[in-house]
């Protein structure tokens, strides 16, 4: 049988009465099969058994949906089981039955009526309570006041959590009310709820038909109902009597007919009523109903306890604006952290700071850790012969991540390009798996999240926040050296990542055996993989960077020049950058062309002699196949020494 | 002393009745209980020696339910009246929140209730409070014997209403003015409430 929408635990209105029942429902909705097992909830009828029951099946079905949830009030059980029997099935019944993760049934009291039932509910207990499978059952009574129940089955279904359903109270019975109401976008006059809440219903059910009653006479009077003629209309025309709390000292005539006592309750009430400020009963109200969802009420308790008649009212809208805050910031903290969120502090708002500081450490704790940069990519990677081995393999990782190599060390000197390298691996493992997180940071940055989180007593998630990762980059790896705790948390994480098989990626300065003060184990691990070496760009690679470069600035340039730049003593892409930067600095923003004396200019610091210099180079055919180096300052002394300096050399 | 309690949402209220040997205490409180719904009444207890007298005190917890959301629970208790039992007496009076006088009507009982008023002046005082603060309402029991027995309910005013509190006949065998009499000093104590809800309340 279907679940009924409008039974939710959103819709249960918990009071003193029926709180232990609706406390242990969430439980049981949480986790199926851990917390009471069975759940016996009794209750009279009209309480809200069913609605629990069904709540429990939402609510468990809400946290995971994918739960077998089976709702059956006891006769469609009995009548399923004998269907099942007639068709000699009875077998593949008790096996669907019997793997219902969550099993609520309805009304077990009428297992009076089936005794041969209650042997094979006996039985469906003991093989769902094994298999940790949830068994929540409903009745009118007592199990053990069920008539010829089976004792066993007392004791099965009192060996759980037995809990009852009491009638609901003056509060509760005016939260239903006002629930009621709003359910049906009708407004009452001022008291005419508390009139029907006070008048007392035995059940939910009887309240609900008193508010249907007032409801269809709103909806046929031309005047609003007041609480008088709400009385009258519940009670049967019965008006309240009044004056009728005072004695009069004259002697009495005779015995008074009827119930003395319920005279003097009534009078008691009015006169309570009378006695107790109304803002006393509202903020009174208002602790009722956050104390039965579970907050804290120390603050409206204080306002109680204050003699004058204070701004409850704004004291009440300022508590529920803070109640409501609490709410979203546990509900934020359960996302990341469902521990957490059940908290002391997140039920009090008192404590409202409190909640807003850890949501935000948390928050900042579990970000997603640094990503890869965009700006760097593997197109955007000159390749060369020195380095076309390591592109390779950052290749491979990046379309079988975790497979291939994993770890990948790169290792190599200072500006040959492996944070380029490493970044654009990053970038290629995220775009080819959408939503993937990769993380992509240097150890530094690393070694600072570490210590911050120590800070902040939150390196539980801050190590959660790292485990989640579908790749883990690291660059500088050097920078850990003689960390021991950063190093620790590294290794972890490493073999957390790695049995998970997440790929991971490091670069250092240098191959993971040379590293100093890292400890075995870690560069052991980091060798288990593949550790490849990035070495200073040769030539032909600087001449492609060295374009590029230009290209990137729209500059053009003829080839000599970008072979005069390409030639420069270069031991890494950074200083080849640094290079084309300097004679890029020295151009005239008008012009578009780099010209190769404005280039040496730029990277040997004087005018070049362009006589001379042209004429020699002339002398060179582009394409006489001779050395390109030859063009080199270390080989060809281009410039002639001054006068004096020659005067110098010859004194020696 | 405390009426109210807002944390827990109870009222409790402490009533006393008070009065000569043989007045109709204890009549009262059996009248009540014999009213009360098998539900909402506690046990009575009550310590009597062999000829029916209350030796120690009566006490019989009322359970009025929810009120305007407060548990409700009205205490009643007796005191002994003999002379010699003050001690029992100057202890049930602790914690009153509300007296009721019960007066002998019979005209030879006169000095007995002048008496016992007396000691529960005395009592009273001697708990530290202020016998003008207390509730307290007067009950002329036995008005249904022989008017020649008897004293009219203004005679016992004049002789022993001083204070000015509300009197009421009764004939708390037949339960005549039992009710009535309950009525009033709750009605007496719970306007208290509003007046210093404030201090007097238990933590």
């Amino acid at each position: 049988m279907d679940l009924n929408p409008r039974f939710r635990f959103e819709t249960f209105v918990v009071g003193p009465s029926n709180r232990l029942a609706a406390s242990a429902a969430q439980a049981v909705a949480q986790a199926p099969g851990t917390a009471y097992n069975p759940l016996c909830i009794y209750g009279k009828s009209g309480l809200g058994k069913t609605h629990l029951l069904q709540a429990i099946g939402h609510g468990a079905l809400g946290a995971q949906p994918s739960l077998r949830v089976r709702y059956l009030t006891l006769e469609e059980f009995v009548e399923q089981y004998h269907a099942a029997v007639a068709a000699a099935q009875a077998d593949a019944f008790r096996q669907s039955v019997q793997e219902t993760e969550l099993l609520l049934i309805d009304d077990v009291q009428f297992l009076a009526k089936h005794r041969e039932m209650q042997s094979e509910l006996l039985r469906l207990s003991e093989a769902l309570q094994v298999a940790n499978r949830q068994l929540v059952l409903t009745s009118d009574r007592l199990p053990a006041e069920i008539e010829e129940l089976d004792e066993r089955l007392i004791s099965r279904m009192s060996g759980g959590l037995l809990v009852d359903l009491d009638a609901p109270d003056y509060e509760t019975r005016l939260a239903i009310l006002r629930r009621k109401a709003e359910e049906r976008g009708t407004a009452f006059a001022a008291g005419v709820l508390e009139t029907v809440a006070e008048i007392g219903a035995a059940n939910v059910r009887e309240l609900v038909g008193q508010v249907n009653k007032l409801l269809a006479f709103q909806a046929v009077s031309e005047v609003p109902l007041n609480p008088a003629g709400a009385r009258a209309l519940l009670t049967g025309g019965e008006e309240p009597e009044e004056g009728a709390a005072a004695a009069v000292p004259a002697p009495p005539a005779a015995a008074p007919a009827g119930d003395e006592f319920s005279a003097f309750v009534s009078a008691v009430s009015r006169t309570v009523a009378q006695s107790l400020d109304a803002w006393r009963a509202r903020v009174g109200e208002t602790v009722m109903r956050w104390q039965g969802e579970g907050f804290r009420t120390g603050r409206l308790e204080q306002l109680l306890q204050s003699p004058a008649p204070p701004d409850s009212e704004g004291e009440i809208v300022r508590f529920e604006a803070d109640v409501a805050e609490l709410r979203r910031l546990a509900a934020e903290v359960a996302a990341l952290d469902p521990g957490a969120s059940g908290h002391a502090r997140f039920r009090d708002p008192d404590r409202l700071d409190e909640a807003r500081g850890f949501a935000l450490r948390l928050r900042e704790a579990t970000a997603p850790p640094p990503g890869p940069s965009a700006a760097f990519t593997l197109e955007d990677y000159v390749v060369g012969a020195a380095n076309e081995p390591v592109v390779r393999a950052a290749k491979l990782v990046a379309q079988e991540p975790g497979v291939r190599y994993s770890p990948l060390f790169i290792a190599g000197p200072s500006g040959v390009g492996k944070t380029h390298l490493l970044h654009a691996v990053g970038n290629a493992l995220a775009a080819g798996r959408p939503g993937a997180v990769v993380a992509c940071l240097s150890a530094q940055a690393f070694i600072e999240e570490l210590v911050a989180a120590i800070d902040g007593e939150h390196v539980d998630w801050w190590r959660r926040r790292y485990r989640r990762v579908d790749a883990l980059l690291m660059d500088d790896v050097q920078l850990v050296t003689g960390k021991d705790q950063t190093q620790e948390e590294l290794f972890n994480l490493f073999n957390a990542l790695a049995d998970a098989e997440k790929q991971l990626v490091f670069a250092a300065d240098r191959p993971p055996a040379q590293l100093p003060g890292i400890a075995p184990r870690l560069v052991s691990r980091f060798e288990g993989g593949l550790v490849v070496e990035l070495v200073a760009p040769d030539r032909p690679m600087r001449e492609v960077l060295v374009r590029r470069l230009l290209d990137q600035h729209d500059v053009e340039a003829a080839d000599d020049v970008v072979r005069y730049l390409a030639a420069r003593p270069a031991d890494s892409a950074r200083a080849v950058q640094g290079m084309v930067n300097r004679a890029l600095s020295t151009m005239d923003p008008a012009e578009a062309s780099l010209t190769l004396s404005a280039a040496r200019l730029a990277v040997e610091g004087r005018a070049a002699r362009p006589s001379q210099a042209q004429a020699i180079s002339s002398l060179i055919p582009a394409s006489s196949g001779l050395d390109p180096l030859l063009a080199s300052r270390e080989k060809l002394v281009w410039d002639w020494p001054e006068p004096g300096d020659r005067l110098i050399e010859e004194l020696r | 002393m405390s009426l109210v309690n807002f944390t827990t949402r109870e009222i409790t209220c402490k009533i006393v009745y008070y009065g000569p040997g043989r007045s109709g205490k204890t009549t009262n409180l059996q009248y009540i209980y014999g009213q009360v719904p098998d539900d909402r009444r506690g046990r009575m207890v009550s310590l009597a020696t062999q000829t029916d007298r209350t030796l120690f005190f009566d006490f019989l917890p009322l359970e009025l339910g929810s009120i305007s959301g407060f548990t409700t629970k009205f205490q009643l208790y007796t005191v002994p009246g003999q002379v010699y039992y003050n001690a029992t007496r100057k202890l049930v009076l602790q914690g009153a929140d509300g007296v009721v006088f019960v007066a002998d009507s019979q005209i030879r009982q006169l000095d007995e209730n002048l008496e016992s008023l007396q000691n529960l002046h005395q009592n009273v005082l001697e708990h530290g409070i202020d016998i003008r603060t207390l509730p307290m309402v007067m009950q002329f029991n036995k008005q249904d014997l022989p008017r020649e027995l008897i004293l009219a309910p203004q005679e016992l005013d004049d002789a022993l209403n001083f204070r000015g509190a509300q009197t009421l006949s009764a004939d708390a065998l037949h339960g005549q003015g039992v009710f009535e009499t309950l009525k009033a000093i709750s009605a007496e104590v719970l306007r208290k409430l509003s007046e210093s809800s404030a201090t007097a309340r238990r933590g």
